[in-house]
């Protein structure tokens, strides 16, 4: 699974809610390779402000339109600069990377979490699971004005619920307490998270508790994104070494990673 | 037009070497270009034994560079040997390994991996004198003539096949100091810098960003000291010099060769366009058309002082 370097075409720009951009980019070569939960490595601007690439994960691989998508929230300088790319212009893009992928292996009947900005890279896993696959899906959001995808989810999802912290909208309280209620009668197999870290760690934990698989998507401060730098670790308590968030992961077996 | 030197009796094809540690041993960048068109790469600072580095964070951005402290986490020179070095060999590229004490930094670990590597097929050693991120070791050798002069000297004992380059800090005062020393004590070549010790501070939360408080700072902000620094130390020694820090392009690349470098490393630069060295190797060869300059040796140096 190789791992490109392109100068592709922004052929879309959806702004969804403030400050969070849907970028559509055209890319056969990122496009034939890219995995659900696999991420980009994106350089905004050819000056040495801001200098690194910005690590954004993939939302939606369209194979048949050659069409490759990611979402991502205004925070710094470096996703300001992106979000003013227009229609038309090339994005300098490193990927598709990660090994540690939302793989759906055999499961038929999965659990999906997502909390905030960390629902969109959940999407792909759901949209691409084959028809006899269950998907429920939990989305949490902290209140009605930062919902995002839920008509998109909702239409992917075999079962979907949508919180809110302050229960502004959809069902009142965290996504995590909605799973837990069903985990156990739903007989569901695995569970694909991603989202906050206090979400990730309550996650981590259902899954102590009933010896259900979950996979993580994490996130570190990365220097190369591809594995060079050592920049990204995380404690991989199986092996007692560190691994690579961004080329073993971003996703991990929840109980193989200390977070 | 000649773009081959010859640097302290490693052969390369260009002046342009992937600097350790953001290059890893090579397998990642080489998906996406030739390795084999690089002048050479160096590796991860290696050590004796596998050592597992410091806690994340370990990196963060600067103002046109970044900070790191990664605590030279390696899997050690056996598993280097098994598995990395074969990887290489693929390529039609010299092979520089970065070597250093490991966890405890003593003069008998640093002669322990060097005496290892003394028997590889690679063709050359470059010593890391000065890592700012471990505790014990490198960095007090670094600062010091006799620290310099004691390590080096111990190393080319066992060294006696290979060339060995000192890796020099710059965090201290006058660099002519620690070049003098490795050339005193037998070092075929230096290189230089390697990271400013540096600090960033979230101001939310009051707490320095990485987790080992202060890291290295790299990248295009650190070049006008490396450029003097290299200037400097090509001036006090007769061997060679490898110039590095900050450098972006081809244009960069020249700088520091006019400052005194024989061949240049890129490293920060790679994470942010993995074409990097590609790039300054075709920006030096520009570079040589503009000028009418039919071998890269002759600008070694070339800096007109006023
Ligand atoms: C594997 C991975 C996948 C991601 N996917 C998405 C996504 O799909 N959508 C989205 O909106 N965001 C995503 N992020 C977070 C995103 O990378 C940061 O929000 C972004 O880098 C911020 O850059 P900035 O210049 O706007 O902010 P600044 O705060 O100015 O950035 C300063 C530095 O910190 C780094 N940084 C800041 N926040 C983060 C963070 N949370 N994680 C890693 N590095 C960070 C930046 O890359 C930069 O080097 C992802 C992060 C990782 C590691
Ligand atoms: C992530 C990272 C890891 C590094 N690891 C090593 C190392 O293991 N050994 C070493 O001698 N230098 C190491 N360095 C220093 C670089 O080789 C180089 O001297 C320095 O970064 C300056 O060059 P640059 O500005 O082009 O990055 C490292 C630098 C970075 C950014
Ligand atoms: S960011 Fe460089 S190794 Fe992961």
């Amino acid at each position: 699974m190789p791992t490109k370097l392109v100068q592709a075409e922004l052929v879309k720009k959806q702004k969804l809610i403030t400050n969070i951009f849907k970028f559509s980019i055209f890319s056969k070569e990122l496009v034939s390779c890219a995995k659900p939960g696999q991420f980009l490595e994106i350089r905004v601007s050819n000056d040495l402000v801001p200098f690194l690439r910005r690590p954004i994960s993939i939302h939606s691989i369209d194979k048949e339109n050659n069409i490759i998508e990611f979402i991502f929230q205004v925070k710094g300088k470096g996703t300001e600069i992106l979000s003013s790319k227009q229609i038309g212009d090339n994005i300098d893009i490193l990927g598709p990377l990660g090994n540690g992928t939302f793989d759906l292996k055999d499961y038929k009947n999965v659990a999906v979490i997502g909390g905030g900005i960390g629902v969109f890279p959940l999407y792909e896993l759901v949209k691409s699971s084959p028809k006899d696959v269950e998907t429920n899906t939990y989305l949490g959001f902290r209140n009605k004005e930062l919902v995002t995808l839920e008509n998109e989810f909702k239409e992917a999802s075999s079962y979907f619920i949508l919180t809110t912290d302050d229960g502004s909208y959809g069902e009142n309280g965290f996504a995590i307490d909605y799973l837990k209620k069903d985990i156990e009668k739903k007989n569901i197999e695995a569970i694909y998270a991603c989202g906050p870290m206090p979400m990730l760690k309550a996650v981590k934990k259902l899954s102590e508790e009933t010896k259900i698989p979950a996979y993580l998507s994490l996130e570190k401060l990365m220097g190369c994104g591809v594995g060079a730098c050592l920049g990204c670790n995380v404690m991989n308590v199986k092996k007692g070494s560190y691994d690579k968030v961004c080329k073993d992961g971003p996703v991990f077996l929840a109980e193989d990673v200390e977070i | 037009m000649n773009t081959q030197i010859n640097f302290a009796g490693i052969k390369m094809k260009n002046p342009v070497t992937v600097a350790s540690g953001t290059f890893g041993y090579g397998r990642e960048y080489s998906e996406i270009f030739d390795l084999s068109k690089l002048g050479a790469v160096i590796t991860k600072g290696t050590s004796y034994k596998p050592k597992m580095g410091n806690k994340n964070p370990r990196v963060c951005e600067t103002t046109a560079g970044m900070l790191n402290a990664i605590g030279l986490e390696n899997p050690g020179v056996d598993y280097f040997i098994e598995n990395d070095l074969p990887f290489l060999k693929k390529f039609d590229t010299a092979i520089i390994v970065n070597a250093f004490g490991g966890t405890g930094g003593t003069i008998q670990d640093y002669v322990n991996v060097c005496e290892v590597l003394n028997k590889l097929d690679i063709d050359g050693v470059e010593l890391n004198l000065s890592c700012p991120n471990v505790k014990a070791g490198c960095l007090a050798y670094g600062t010091t003539y006799e620290g310099v002069k004691e390590i080096t000297t111990a190393v080319r004992k066992v060294l006696t096949s290979k060339p060995l380059i000192i890796k020099l800090t710059p965090n201290i005062t006058d660099i002519t100091i620690p070049a003098k020393a490795a050339e005193d004590a037998g070092a075929d070549a230096i290189s230089l810098i390697n990271t400013l010790t540096a600090m960033k501070i979230d101001i939310n939360t009051r707490k320095p960003i990485l987790a080992n408080n202060t890291g290295g700072l790299s990248g295009p902000a650190i070049k006008p000291v490396a450029v003097r620094m290299v200037y400097q130390a090509s001036k006090a020694v007769k061997i060679p010099v490898m110039g590095l820090g900050g450098i972006m392009n081809g244009d960069d690349a020249i700088e520091f060769m006019l400052a005194g470098a024989s061949c240049i490393s890129i490293g920060a630069g790679n994470f942010v366009d993995p074409l990097c060295s590609i790039k300054t190797i075709e920006g030096i060869e520009n570079y040589m058309k503009k000028y009418n300059i039919e071998d890269i040796n002759e600008i070694i140096g070339g800096v007109q002082m006023n």
